[in-house]
């Protein structure tokens, strides 16, 4: 412990400071031991499942065939929330930064997290009892008259219970995270750049166009990334609303569905015994890698933006 | 062609509090006009009333009458937007859009009106409004590069190329040195004395040798009290100001009394 | 530079009149309601169909009267405004469901049964609650000390360092992991420590927990970068060494804010249902042993009594809205305390 140390101001160096300290760096490894141990653990139970044979596989001849399909649907789902969530989110964020009186924004900001609230199984509890019988009228309407689009070829489910009422459910799901974040860069964009296009005669849509989304693009992007990660892992809704088959198919409105990787885990865990287990186990391993992959480019891109915008 | 700008019995609110009160002048046209005051007095205030950009702050309401060529800005057909576009604003800290480059920088008000402009006619645009705000030598080489490239005081410039861009009538400038080193000012202080042979141009500064050397008439702001709302003491031209002041209040000001 | 030739340049233009927006909405409204209940429309194909008229009819007249930029502005604006309608439409549709079909099943039996030995009857979630209840005190006890110290390190030790800003990195990145994923990997985590088949409400909790950490370790560094270094430096200059000054000093003003932040993550993973249903399966009956037998939780229970309703689908569907509504209560009120406990723990000498 030398003087000019203490001069310095740094306290000194007693014994509760450097167990504290290893405490607290400890526990921050401890987090990052757990995410290792995530992909460790699902390897060592995976492992099985990769070499699995047909009669684990629902009959599909390897792991790459079984796991396709449902890596498919995964794709699929959270590709169709995403579109229909992203154009919302943005509505709902500019209402807020940049439309409502401050007052009314600030209950569009409750009820958005109201949104975000609501546990996963009771938007799939009301997916399954009351929007798919809403929308099989409109599949209906779709499968007899825009069949020849391949998306409604049909034919239409009654239930409703189809891929793209999952993928609705979604979007609404990943809405208040895209919304939050947007909002978020939407009400970082300096006030100085908004004047700038204001005092050239901009219409409020000009301005945002001119000053607000240039600024929030990166943003912007990681918020869509951030909504997809969430929808491709999403479980319960997929599981309660999807009638599903497992099948590779775009078509959007039938009784055959794509299934996701984890509304199939969440259906078939129960049931399973030995080996279906771990190929079970095996591809929860892909949605993570993939899932992880999504997540970590989406804030690679936000810690990136931050450098650059400050 | 430059106009003249009347102003009388003027109110300013940020919602229920009184800002500025009972501003009567007139702001003679291809002239420059300046304005000063201690800080908080309202003269930002009242110049940003002048082409209706103080509205974007919630609450912010006038009463009063400001005319300009015999049009009243806040009557209720007038648009704010249109307003804008014929009275330009270059503010205190230089604002380029940080995405685009100089050369989009300058046309950026253009575009909004005319989405296909030509070539060659965005060329010509360009090229004048830069030469007209003295940075055309400088930067004609690297017009493809961001504007936030550019140095403070080039980065002021050419915010005011792209406020002239757009052919105002009146160019409102506040305290648009301020965040410039004395070179980049100088520099400035050139232009504006280009500038007003063709526009009408009201500065707020709080530098009183910058009011001194390009204004050719002063307006004096001064708080009506601790709290009260800000007014205009007095206005007159420059050299009057600086030399025999009508009111008590000016000169304390101007020979460094108070404020 | 040359002169400008710049004629008089009106500052008007002709503008619609203020109550244009209020009404073309009524003439959408009328026309839309009109075809509608001629065609046999329902309300939402009469709403729908009016939005669209309405989304054409104000930007067109707008064009024609004021000019291409104000059309355009309109029309943004209106779109704007329908997203948040339709936003917003998902979410009231919800609530109505779950509290018209849910809040009826809600009585002093619903609440204090449990499921064991019911049969064509209704009974209750009693051993649900408790379930949900040692779990996520498990998954509280196991996240707040580890997330709360990450914190402290990131914020106090850390810093700016390498290893800092990898954690908090690889922190954001765990936000995103599938909740499922969780799951599995406490179940893999267990079934190597005990063999396989292995679900205990333990497991849940650590599931959970690994949802939880990250939400709390962003909270507490958000509120742990607030309290400002004023305050540690006067706690230094007194000879305080740093670890008190962090127990005393900075974590008592950051409280307020930490407790918010825990709360909403209990909020957050309350209604988890994917790992439970994977690491601690589903039971009938009261078990409040997390260390051994399967544990009912209130989201799986949702699940199971809906889509496995059994022999009398009605009577334990109509369970599943109860405790739809009851996890949803319970969620609110979470919601409601983080915002009251931030207020009134608030440090008093605040800014």
């Amino acid at each position: 412990m030398s003087v000019i140390e203490q001069k310095a101001g740094s306290p000194k160096r007693r014994l509760g400071d450097l167990v504290f300290a290893n405490l607290t760096f400890g526990s921050g490894l401890l987090i990052l031991v757990a995410l290792a141990g995530v992909a460790i653990f699902l390897t060592i139970q995976g492992i099985p499942g990769f070499s699995a044979k047909a009669a684990d596989l629902d009959g599909h001849a390897n792991f790459i065939a079984y796991v396709w399909p449902l890596v498919f649907g995964t794709l699929l789902a959270a590709a169709i929330a995403l579109l229909i969530a992203l154009p919302l989110a943005m509505g709902v964020a500019l209402s807020i930064s940049h439309y409502a009186p401050r007052r009314l924004a600030v209950v569009i900001g409750y009820l958005v997290d109201l949104l975000a609230a609501v546990p996963s199984v009771v938007y799939g509890l009301w997916g399954i009892s009351f929007l798919g019988p809403r929308l099989a009228p409109l599949y209906g309407w779709l499968g007899t008259h825009l069949s020849w689009i391949p998306l409604f070829k049909g034919p239409a489910l009654n239930s409703g219970r189809t891929i793209l009422t999952a993928a609705i459910v979604l979007a609404i799901m990943i809405l208040p995270i895209i919304t939050a974040i947007s909002r978020e860069i939407f009400m970082q964009t300096p006030r100085l750049n908004e004047e700038a296009a204001l005092a050239l005669g901009a219409t409020r849509w000009e301005m945002i166009r001119l000053s607000v989304f240039p600024y929030a693009k990166s943003g912007i992007v990681s918020a869509a990334m951030l909504g997809l990660g969430r929808a491709m892992g999403e479980t319960m809704a997929v599981a309660m609303v999807l009638s599903a088959t497992g099948i590779v198919s775009f078509n959007l409105i039938s009784a055959t569905n794509p299934s996701t990787i984890a509304a199939n885990i969440a259906l078939k865990f129960s049931d399973s015994t030995g080996v279906q287990v771990n190929a079970l186990i095996a591809s929860g391993l892909v949605l993570f890698v993939i899932t992880f992959i999504v997540n970590f480019a989406a804030r690679a891109i936000v810690s990136r933006g931050d450098v650059r915008n400050k | 062609m430059a106009k003249s700008i009347d102003v009388s019995d003027l109110n300013i609110y940020y919602s229920d509090f009184l800002a500025v009160e009972g501003v009567t002048m007139t702001i003679p046209a291809r002239s420059v006009t300046a304005f000063i005051g201690p800080s908080g007095c309202g003269k930002s205030t009242f110049l940003r009333s002048l082409n209706r950009m103080h509205e974007v702050i919630p609450g912010a309401r006038v009463e009063g009458k400001v005319m300009v060529d015999g049009q009243s800005l806040y009557d209720a057909n007038v648009d704010p937007v249109e307003v804008r576009r014929e009275i330009g604003m270059v503010f205190q800290r230089p604002n380029p859009f940080p995405t685009m480059s100089i050369y989009e920088n300058v046309l950026a008000g253009l575009r909004l009106n005319n989405k296909r402009l030509k070539k060659s006619e965005a060329d010509s645009v360009v090229e004048k409004s830069l030469k007209g705000a003295n940075l055309w030598n400088e930067v004609k080489d690297r017009l493809n590069k961001p504007g936030m490239g550019l140095s403070g005081g080039q980065q002021q410039r050419l915010c005011i190329a792209r406020a002239i861009a757009v052919e105002p009538q009146v160019l409102l400038m506040d305290e648009p040195c301020s965040a410039l080193d004395p070179i980049s000012t100088s520099a400035i202080e050139d232009l504006i004395h280009e500038l007003k042979e063709e526009y009408t141009i009201v500065i707020v500064t709080h530098n009183m040798q910058q009011a001194a050397r390009v204004s050719e008439d002063t307006a004096f702001f001064n708080l009506a009290g601790a709290g009260k709302p800000g007014r205009l003491v007095e206005m007159n031209p420059t050299k009057k100001i600086f030399s025999v002041p009508d009111e008590e209040a000016t000169e304390a000001y101007i020979s460094g009394r108070f404020g | 530079m040359s002169a400008i030739v710049h004629q008089h340049v009106p500052l008007t233009h002709p503008r619609l009149p203020r109550w244009a927006p209020a009404l073309v909405g009524v003439i959408s409204l009328a026309l839309a309601a009109l075809l509608g209940i001629s065609l046999g429309w329902g309300p939402v194909g009469i709403v729908v169909v009016a939005l669209l008229v309405y989304l054409v009819g104000l930007p067109v007249w707008s064009r024609l009267v004021e000019n291409r930029r104000a059309a355009t502005n309109r029309f943004v604006t209106t779109l704007v405004w329908v997203s948040l309608g339709i936003a917003l439409v998902p979410l009231g549709s919800l609530l109505w469901k779950v509290i018209s079909l849910g809040a009826p099943q809600v009585n002093g039996r619903f609440l204090t049964w449990s499921m064991k030995n019911v049969f064509g009857e209704s009974g209750g979630i009693y051993h649900s609650l408790t379930g949900t209840l040692i779990i996520t005190l498990i998954a509280t006890i196991i996240s707040v000390p580890v997330g709360l110290m990450t914190a402290i390190y990131l914020v106090e030790y850390g810093a700016k360092s390498r290893t800092a800003s990898a954690i908090r990195f690889l922190v954001d990145v765990m936000t995103g992991i599938p909740s499922i994923v969780a799951g599995l990997f406490a179940y893999a985590l267990f079934t190597l420590l005990f063999g396989p088949g292995t679900k205990i409400g333990f497991a849940g909790g650590l599931a959970l927990s690994l949802l939880m950490v990250p939400i709390v370790v962003r909270s507490a560094e958000e509120m742990l970068k607030l309290v400002p270094d004023d305050l540690r430096e006067a706690s230094w200059a007194l000879g305080v060494p740093k670890w008190k000054t962090i127990l005393k000093v900075v974590l008592p003003t950051a409280l307020a804010g930490i407790i918010t932040g825990v709360t909403l993550a209990v909020a957050r993973v309350i209604g988890e249902t994917a790992p439970l249903l994977i690491a601690c399966g589903a039971t009938t009956a009261v078990n409040l042993n997390p260390a051994s037998g399967q544990m009912s939780s209130l989201p799986v229970f949702i699940y199971f009594s809906y889509t496995q309703p059994g022999a009398n689908p009605k009577i334990l569907q109509d369970m599943a809205w109860g405790a739809a509504f009851v996890l949803i209560v319970v969620v609110m009120v979470l919601n409601l305390i983080a915002r009251v406990a931030g207020k009134i723990l608030a440090p008093k000498t605040g800014h």
